[in-house]
């Protein structure tokens, strides 16, 4: 992990909806290959902050480059770099297991050999090769979350944006989940993940604590855990909370 | 363009696993077709005629004969009382009465002038307007008989407007020539509203669209992607009740194929576009539909293909000219009917190119702002 390569720079930036602040004056940097944590309670702005990294939205102000490109201007090439999975389901559930990742290998402009190649791969890799053409519709939600993800960084990005993945899987897909987070960092892909499981705080590399549209603490799990003199991270952001 | 093809491949899979497409595809057009065209005549037979005869003469059983052999009209009852016959009327069991006075014929052989009564229930206009015409034209056959009856007695050669009619174009005066045309055009306006306009507001339900938007896909390649396979079931949907209308109906086909089918496919990309037009303003399929069906409704009933465009008040005709509804029935009907060739729909066909051009252009303007 190369700590002083920053792939993602976030100054100031504001979003508002109507006189409601949503993203009040973010400012942080993502290092390449980190596993970078986004906690927040409901409405905090988490998903509003990621939408805007991803180019879905367009931020009121303040100065943002992801993967060195400018958000405001440069919106496409950003998205040829990134890749996104999100709270609501995003394959195609009256596609196939190969169907979909078809698709979305043609999308992001993979040649049919490279496809066919990736499509074998990822098959084994979930261990999914017997229901290859089963259609989405009929797999349980966990294989689904897990294959999105291996959907998303099927282009092989230089950040992977993952927006609560884990939501409403069970406790031992979600171990599994983060076992491939941490395979794809490994593999020099960023992963920027927001999640309101406070538990998974503990696998990131740096943790940012939003509340109410403000960041209210950023750091690694360890310094946070100390600096506010508590032994999990969810004492750490139950005293945030407690604050506003 | 290879993108393009990705999503075109999708949307096909899509479709084709919905399992109620393949019935609606090909069920919808024979349906249509066959009990619309139809069902929906405007074609007057067997008209129930009560008949009320207070002369009881000669003449006056050779007029009710005349009625009684036209195949228009059926007898449903007969009285010397003309309060039977409006009770008849009243009870829906006739649709006219005929009613001879006393002394009808004496009037005639004194060489007076006489009439005798129609009372007719004209709850459905068009259907008393026809009763009407039929009997007008009865009584004026009548008459012909009647003088050249009287010139064997005097020798004198009558004189009289004599009319021919020729119906061009529909020689049989057959209404199905005339409707299937229109149904077709239902057809592939319905289709093609709903495909599109769905097709892109389920994606924004389901929440695919998202992933979609953050994807490097251009606008134009997405909206390629869901508009193609639309066009071409489209287009399929019209050969199909071509064929069957061939068929079931041995409907003309008179002008250019492919004339037919060049407007037809600029005619769906107007379509498609304001298809595409609602599910930008649209967050739901509900909405979708029920936007869709408000246009639909105005434009079809406008569009000429039930009442004569001509016979609208002039508002009505003025504001037509921006129906493309209006527009590609009246070319489909010229190609079909008439064997209309280029010069003769060039008008209207540009109309449609301009419409086309900018209903797609400010669909793909709306649908960018929307990410």
């Amino acid at each position: 992990m190369s700590e002083t390569e920053p792939v993602i720079i976030v100054k100031d930036l504001v979003k508002k909806f109507g006189s409601f602040i949503a993203n009040d004056h973010l400012s942080f940097e993502v290092y390449k290959g980190e596993i970078f944590g986004f906690l927040g309670a409901n409405g905090a702005g988490k998903t509003t902050a990621i939408r805007i990294l991803c180019g879905l939205s367009s931020p009121t102000s303040g100065e943002i480059m992801v993967a060195g490109y400018n958000a405001y201007n440069e919106a496409d090439k950003i998205k040829k770099n990134i890749g996104y999975m999100s709270q609501k389901f995003s394959l195609y559930e009256d596609l196939t297991v190969t169907e979909n990742i078809r698709l979305y290998g043609g999308i992001y402009g993979l040649s049919r050999k490279e496809i066919r190649s990736r499509t074998a791969e990822l098959l084994e890799k979930l261990e999914i090769a017997s229901v290859k053409d089963t259609l989405i519709r009929d797999l349980p939600l966990g294989w689904r979350q897990k294959l999105a993800f291996s959907v998303a960084i099927i282009h092989q990005p230089g950040i992977v944006f993952l927006d609560e993945p884990t939501g409403g899987v069970d406790p031992i897909t979600r171990r599994q989940f983060w076992e491939m987070i941490y395979v794809t960092a490994h593999e020099g892909i960023t992963v920027f993940v927001t999640t309101h499981y406070l538990d998974e705080a503990e696998y990131c590399d740096r943790v940012t604590i939003m509340t109410d549209g403000k960041i209210m603490a950023l750091d690694t799990p360890l310094n946070l855990k100390k600096q506010f003199e508590v032994n999990t991270i969810n004492e750490v952001f139950l005293k945030l909370a407690r604050n506003t | 363009m290879r993108t393009i093809l990705f999503l075109i491949q999708k949307e096909f899979l899509q479709i084709f696993r919905n399992k109620g497409m393949i019935p609606i595809i090909f069920a919808v057009p024979i349906v249509q077709l066959v009990i619309i065209v139809h069902a929906a005549t405007f074609e007057l037979k067997n008209v129930n005629l009560y008949v009320v005869d207070n002369d009881r003469t000669t003449t006056s059983r050779s007029i009710i004969h005349q009625f009684e052999g036209s195949h228009f009209f059926s007898l449903s009852g007969f009285s010397f009382n003309y309060s039977d016959g409006e009770e008849s009327l009243r009870r829906n069991s006739s649709d006219a009465v005929l009613c001879i006075p006393r002394g009808f014929e004496k009037k005639l052989v004194e060489g007076q002038s006489t009439g005798f009564q129609m009372v007719v229930n004209a709850i459905n206009g068009s259907a008393g307007g026809l009763i009407n015409g039929y009997t007008v034209s009865m009584v004026n056959e009548f008459n012909r008989g009647l003088s050249s009856g009287r010139a064997n007695f005097t020798l004198t050669k009558p004189k009289f407007i004599d009319l021919t009619y020729s119906f061009w174009y529909n020689p049989e005066l057959n209404y199905t020539t005339f409707m299937v045309p229109g149904i077709l055009v239902i057809l592939v306006t319905v289709i093609s509203l709903l495909l599109s306009g769905m097709n892109i507001v389920k994606e924004k339900e389901i929440g695919t669209i998202e992933q979609i938007n953050v994807s490097p896909i251009r606008k134009y390649q997405f909206i390629t992607g869901k508009l193609v396979p639309t066009l071409i079931i489209a287009l399929f949907e019209l050969s199909f009740g071509l064929v069957i209308g061939k068929i079931f109906f041995n409907i003309p086909l008179e002008g250019n194929l492919l004339l037919l089918f060049l407007s037809a496919f600029i005619y769906i990309l107007v379509i498609l576009g304001m298809g595409l037009m609602v599910s930008t303003f649209a967050n739901t399929q509900q909405q979708a539909m029920f936007v869709s069906f408000f246009f639909m409704i105005v434009f079809l009933l406008m569009s000429g293909l039930f009442t004569s465009v001509e016979n609208m008040p002039q508002w009505a005709q003025t504001l037509n000219q921006i129906n493309p509804v209006a527009h590609f029935i009246r070319i489909i009907r010229m190609i079909l009917l008439k064997g209309s060739g280029f010069q003769d729909i060039q008008n209207n066909l540009a109309y449609l190119l301009g419409l086309a051009f900018l209903s797609l252009s400010l669909a793909i303007r709306r649908y960018r702002k929307t990410v």
